[in-house]
């Protein structure tokens, strides 16, 4: 069929199976989501109307603006409630499966640990870190080109941001050493 | 002409070899992040900002333009040759660019996607130069109530026009306008919804959130999916390149009417992915063999791209003459704006012409010079895709990470985009839009300001909303937009109103 020379092919070793089964439904979430909002609503409308909701002779007081806002929000995710609770009984639509769920979780959880590393030992070794930790862990690539590409990278974000452009990224104990 | 011998002077300040190499780096960059999944046209421009920020505003303005119009030349080599939309305005490419790519036609289907994008954007330009100055020298007379209308008109006809649940569009464009709120009241000088935070302080920055919302949550979106894929390589011949020029007198029809959707339903917001199906759909259905579409045909290519570049590229108006971004992208260029000091708004005409007319020449040069490396480089593009998507998701979020830190450097705004990620992936997938959260977010001030500025003049009395012709239709149109759906319905059941019905996504 093909008349093209080359063809490019990627494999996905760890795709998730199709028949997977749900974790949860979207129904479950709309109902978690609008319960939060409405929650948040409540709290910043409350925060406002200390503030001052109301209208003196110069126009709207502080609060004035976001209180309506709360207000609204907090009536466009009640009403969305009653939709999602109207249609929960209804056929559940899929939130995400568990073989999703596995995979979301893989890039999540490392991205939190990034974060939580960055903030102790600086954005470049926790970069590192990452880079290589997710090709070999979760990407089993070989662990040489896991290493390889961290540092490569690692290093060009460094000279591009720190040394060429003036950027100054957060930094830790590592390059303290090196009296950067 | 006035327009023309300014345009001059923009491309007289462009032609250094500083701004022409930035230019490269930027189209390159911008075709990069089209091809990769997980990665688009707003995600790459907002994280490769911060390189900017040392830059003078021209120089970090066509810096990013060209990523954005890189991005947007790249999104249709995936579509091609992959059937992967890059982005949800390549959708349309797909259905006759895959099949043309299978049949062996690649090389033909990406050069009638590049030129075809290359003629809407022109289209696009040509308007912008002739008409933003016009727009803007008219703002130019706008007070804080005719602002705050604009802004309203803007607010209402992403509730009353857009597809996606009303509710869910009113809890996101909420949800975006109080969290613009937060920090320091600008009018009054007073703290709001700080919970007595020191973080909280600073405000929530709009690039942190849109770093979040697209970067993150794409990445987590993505691995949901296999991402095992099989293509077709291709590269382009200068004979293809002749041939399929040769022939584009042919399609002048499509292409023309692609451009003038494109740059309709750009300067409203939110307007690319609709443009795209609206020309492949108007092209399907003015042609004399609407069956031979969806199984290779050029024109399929042709309709869809000229019209969603003709968009991208007329969103652009909006932002530069009002100060009002029509896209997400567009949005994220407004961000930039103020983080070089600049005021969007008309006065940017008057008081940053360089600026201005330096952008305006780089999207026509731009576009050429994208066209001609685009041409010649689809091979080595094409196989950015071999590299696994496990070395290049962390990389991503390693970049976002630099980005959201880089603006107001705080640790906390890691945080934060950690945060939006999780808020953006949940949204997405339970249907809550993203777009009107976006614009509201980058826009909630400037509207609270116009608003309150508009009752201090006239001493809290809402009629100055209708208090003169120009204000008042705005104002009111906004509200009929608003209640558009309302309408509409009942037109109809008075059976006024049969007229075309939007075309199915």
């Amino acid at each position: 069929m093909s008349q093209t020379d080359l063809e490019i092919v990627v494999d996905d070793p760890t795709a998730p199976e199709d028949d997977s089964p749900s974790v949860v439904s979207s129904g479950t979430i709309e109902i978690v989501v609008c319960l939060v909002l409405f929650a948040l609503a409540a709290t910043l409308g409350y925060d406002n109307w200390r503030t001052g909701a109301s209208w003196d002779s110069t126009g709207p007081e502080p609060g004035y603006f976001p209180f309506y806002l709360s207000v609204i929000l907090g009536g466009g995710s009640l009403y969305g409630l009653v939709v999602a609770l109207a249609a929960h009984r209804k056929e559940a639509e899929t939130f995400v499966t568990r073989a999703q769920a596995r995979r979301v979780m893989a890039v999540f959880v490392p991205t939190l640990l990034f974060c939580l590393v960055t903030q102790f030992l600086g954005l470049y070794v926790a970069s590192f870190l990452l880079i290589a930790g997710f090709m070999r862990l979760v990407g089993k690539i070989a662990l040489w080109k896991s290493l390889l590409t961290a540092f490569l990278f690692t290093a060009i974000m460094f000279v591009t941001f720190d040394v060429a452009f003036d950027v100054i990224m957060p930094k830790g104990p590592l390059e303290a050493a090196f009296g950067r | 002409m006035e327009a023309f011998g300014l345009l001059l002077h923009g491309f007289a300040v462009l032609l250094t070899w500083k701004t022409l190499l930035l230019m490269m780096v930027g189209l390159v960059l911008g075709i990069f992040v089209g091809v990769l999944p997980g990665l688009g046209g707003p995600n790459g421009v907002a994280i490769l900002l911060p390189l900017t920020f040392t830059m003078d505003p021209t120089s970090a303005i066509v810096m990013l333009s060209c990523i954005y119009w890189g991005a947007l030349f790249g999104g249709a080599i995936t579509s091609i040759l992959f059937n992967i939309p890059g982005e949800a305005w390549s959708v349309a490419t797909t259905f006759d660019g895959y099949p043309m790519a299978q049949q062996g036609r690649a090389a033909e289907a990406l050069t009638a996607a590049f030129t075809s994008s290359f003629i809407g954007s022109l289209v696009a330009v040509l308007l912008i130069t002739f008409l933003a100055p016009m727009i803007s020298s008219f703002a130019l007379k706008f007070g804080p109530p005719e602002f705050f209308a604009v802004y309203l008109l803007t607010f209402c006809s992403f509730v009353g026009l857009g597809r996606e649940a009303k509710h869910k569009t009113v809890i996101s464009m909420s949800l975006g306008l109080l969290l613009a709120g937060i920090g320091m009241d600008t009018v009054s000088g007073n703290l709001r919804m700080t919970f007595g935070s020191a973080e909280l302080l600073r405000g929530i920055n709009f690039l942190v959130a849109v770093i979040g919302l697209f970067g993150i949550s794409e990445i987590l979106l993505t691995m949901e999916e296999r991402l095992a894929l099989r293509g077709h390589a291709a590269s382009i011949s200068l004979r293809v390149v002749l041939s399929v020029w040769k022939d584009l007198p042919k399609y002048w029809v499509t292409l023309l009417r692609s451009s003038f959707i494109g740059c309709w339903l750009g300067i409203t917001p939110g307007g690319a992915i609709a443009a795209s199906f609206m020309g492949y759909n108007l092209a399907k259905r003015f042609s004399k063999d609407p069956e031979s579409f969806g199984k290779g045909r050029i024109e399929g290519v042709f309709a869809p791209e000229t019209a969603a570049h003709a968009s991208g590229t007329a969103a652009l108006l909006p932002m530069l003459a009002l100060g009002i971004p029509g896209s997400g992208t567009a949005a994220i260029l407004l961000g930039g704006l103020m983080v070089w000091g600049l005021n969007p708004g008309p006065l940017l005409f008057v008081e940053h012409k360089d600026f201005v007319w330096g952008l305006i020449a780089s999207m026509y040069l731009g576009n050429v010079v994208g066209l001609v490396l685009v041409l010649t480089t689809v091979p080595i593009f094409a196989s950015i895709l071999r590299v696994p998507f496990a070395a290049v998701a962390p990389m991503i979020v390693v970049s976002c990470a630099i980005g959201a830190y880089a603006i107001q450097n705080a640790m906390f705004d890691i945080w934060l985009m950690l945060g939006f990620g999780v808020v953006g992936y949940v949204f997405k997938k339970i249907g809550i839009p993203l777009a009107p959260f976006t614009l509201a977010l980058v826009l909630g001030n400037r509207a609270e300001d116009a608003f309150r500025l508009s009752m201090i003049g006239s001493g809290g009395n809402l009629k100055v909303f209708w208090s003169n012709g120009l204000v008042g239709s705005i104002t009111t149109l906004a509200i009929v937009l608003l209640f558009w759906p309302v309408i509409d319905a009942l037109l109809s059941r008075v059976g006024l109103s049969q007229g075309p019905r939007p075309a199915p996504r």
